[in-house]
């Protein structure tokens, strides 16, 4: 290629480039640099603002709403990974029994609340589980007997947001469980069986190995997604953090503290703290993964 | 041979047993949103479904009723929050994956200065949680003067790094280098190339990226509520959950609200669905 035409080609790539480069820069990169600026200060909306150092650091260490929150998002966290999840690959298993009829529509039918948006997941929720009126209350009512009036909202927050979430995700996580299930090699799985493996020995020796590439990519997404859970809870609670704060999030409190208080810096904060915990899931995760993958 | 057959057959019975139960289930808060909408707000109390009468099936499909649409649309304006979706969500979907096509596309065969510097910059994004951005960028809006307006809701929106991520790899699998060549020695221009050769090569992720960012978009809460604050301007994600706030005890209004909010996007998937599945595949062949 002679210089005047790499000259060209550089003027036209940056011609190219251009449109995503300045919003990168203008909306990722300068946003993210004065999030480390911020996280520094202590603002009242949007102009006055003063160095405080690291003090929002240390308030928040103290401050036991952002423990309530940390500790509330980690137990949903938890109920994704360790009931959400298996509950995906168990569907996903039942789903890929060879030669069974209609799995494209029961695959579209566990997929389908996923085309709820969570604001109008938190908008249905909110009336399902309300006392008296709520289809649950009254369903349990109708079947077991038990009370109309199960605080479901007012008590039991974290269990309505988790059995919200398992209506929501599960058949989102099944299409990928099953896409890996699909690919696994059906020899291997009869030879296993012919050698005299039962079905839990075929699962963990034959089919886990199989799908485990699938299965972690899964899981990080799902810790991602659950680590910043936000709308539902806020939506289903009348944008509040519910009695006694039993529906605060980490990003609830981001969001209150930024845009309710209008400290922008102590949002910020927490938002550092929130990357740091996704940086370090993500780091067990993948050597999780790896010291798996040499065993 | 045949009792291999039979226990298959009695696989298929036993998986049906556990699946059609759960797929009924699936679909019942579906079913239930639906009627309420439907009922008046007496016949929401009475009944768990439809209310009983003396028509067809014992049910009394007279009673049915379209008032809360009426009154989202005729007294309450939704139709208003309809359109903002509609335009945000189309507007914001066809942009960014124009600017996510071309950024991916020269950052896998074009050469420029900072190339690498910006790739890892790419890379390095993808793992940002968007709700860190959150303060920094009100505050960035508010120095540009493009709070409450729609070109501070859709500009940051148009350079995900997980766009720009996928179109690179995209285009690094589908775009061969020889034809990119041919069509410089014929002359073409490189924006030509970009729209004449390229695209047309990665349409099923395009395809896909189109549907994906539109439904994002239409589901967004956080980003509006932030950015957004005359009401006019509102999309129904804002917009119906603040009818809960007023109405709090109105189901009916709020679950008609609520199909009125789903049911597009709904539509447009199931529309688009053979597309998104075969943008996703070929991505997952070709990786």
């Amino acid at each position: 290629m002679s210089g005047r035409a790499r000259e060209q080609g550089s003027f036209a790539a940056y011609m190219l480039a251009a449109p995503f480069l300045g919003v990168f820069l203008l909306f990722v990169v300068v946003p993210l640099a004065r999030a480390g600026v911020l996280a520094l200060m202590q603002t009242y909306g949007p102009q006055d603002s003063r160095f405080v150092m690291l003090r929002n650091f240390t308030s928040l260490v103290q401050d036991p709403l952002f423990w309530r929150a940390v500790g509330n998002t980690l137990v949903f966290t938890a109920a994704s990974v360790f009931i959400q999840l298996p509950l995906a690959l168990g569907l996903a298993m039942l789903l890929n029994r060879p030669g069974l009829r209609g799995r494209g529509a029961y695959r579209l039918i566990f997929f389908s609340p996923q085309l709820m948006g969570l604001v109008f997941v938190a908008m249905l929720a909110s009336i399902i589980f309300e006392k008296r009126s709520g289809l649950l209350n009254q369903a349990l009512h109708a079947a077991f007997g038990t009370s109309l009036d199960f605080p479901w909202l007012q008590t039991f927050v974290m269990p309505t947001l988790i059995i919200t979430t398992l209506w929501m995700y599960v058949g989102f996580n099944m299409v990928y469980f099953l896409a890996a299930l699909q690919n696994v090699d059906q020899t291997l799985v009869e030879a296993a069986s012919i050698d005299g493996a039962g079905p839990w020995a075929r699962f963990v020796n034959v089919t886990l190995p199989a799908i485990r590439p699938v299965a972690s990519f899964v899981v990080l997404l799902s810790i991602i997604g659950s680590v910043q859970l936000f709308e539902l809870p806020y939506v289903m609670l009348n944008a509040t953090a519910g009695p006694a704060n039993r529906g605060l999030t980490i990003v609830m409190y981001l969001y209150q503290s930024g845009f309710e208080t209008g400290d922008l810096g102590y949002a910020s904060a927490i938002g550092w703290v929130l990357a740091l915990m996704l940086v370090g899931f993500a780091a067990i995760q993948l050597r999780l993964a790896r010291s798996e993958a040499k065993a | 041979m045949r009792s291999h057959s039979v226990s298959l057959k009695m696989w298929a019975l036993a998986a049906h047993a556990a699946l059609i139960p759960l797929a009924i289930l699936t679909l019942i808060p579906f079913v239930w949103l639906l009627t309420a909408s439907l009922k008046s707000t007496d016949d929401f109390f009475s009944s768990m479904f439809l209310p009983a009468g003396d028509g067809p099936l014992g049910i009394a499909w007279g009673d049915l009723t379209l008032e809360h649409y009426n009154r989202l649309f005729f007294e309450l304006g939704i139709g208003r929050a309809l359109l903002n979706s509609v335009f945000l969500s189309s507007t914001t979907a066809v942009l960014a994956t124009l600017a996510c096509a071309a950024g991916g596309y020269a950052l896998a065969h074009l050469r420029f200065a900072g190339r690498g510097l910006v790739t890892t910059l790419v890379l390095a994004a993808l793992i940002i949680p968007p709700p860190l951005l959150l303060a920094p960028t009100y505050q960035l809006l508010y120095e540009l003067g493009m709070l409450d307006s729609y070109t501070g809701l859709i500009l940051p929106a148009l350079a995900p790094a997980f766009g720009v991520f996928l179109f690179r790899q995209a285009t690094l699998q589908s775009v061969p280098r020889e034809l990119l060549e041919a069509a410089r020695i014929d002359g073409c221009s490189e924006i030509g190339i970009f729209f004449g050769v390229v695209l047309p090569l990665v349409r099923p992720m395009v395809g896909a990226f189109i549907l994906i960012t539109f439904l994002a978009t239409w589901n967004n809460f956080v980003w509006p509520q932030v950015v957004l604050q005359t009401a006019e301007k509102f999309p129904l994600s804002v917009a119906v959950s603040q009818l809960k706030g007023v109405y709090r005890q109105d189901y009916g209004l709020l679950m008609a609200g609520t199909v009125v909010s789903v049911l597009p996007p709904a539509a447009l998937f199931m529309l688009l669905q053979k597309e998104f599945i075969s943008g996703l595949t070929a991505g997952a062949v070709k990786g």
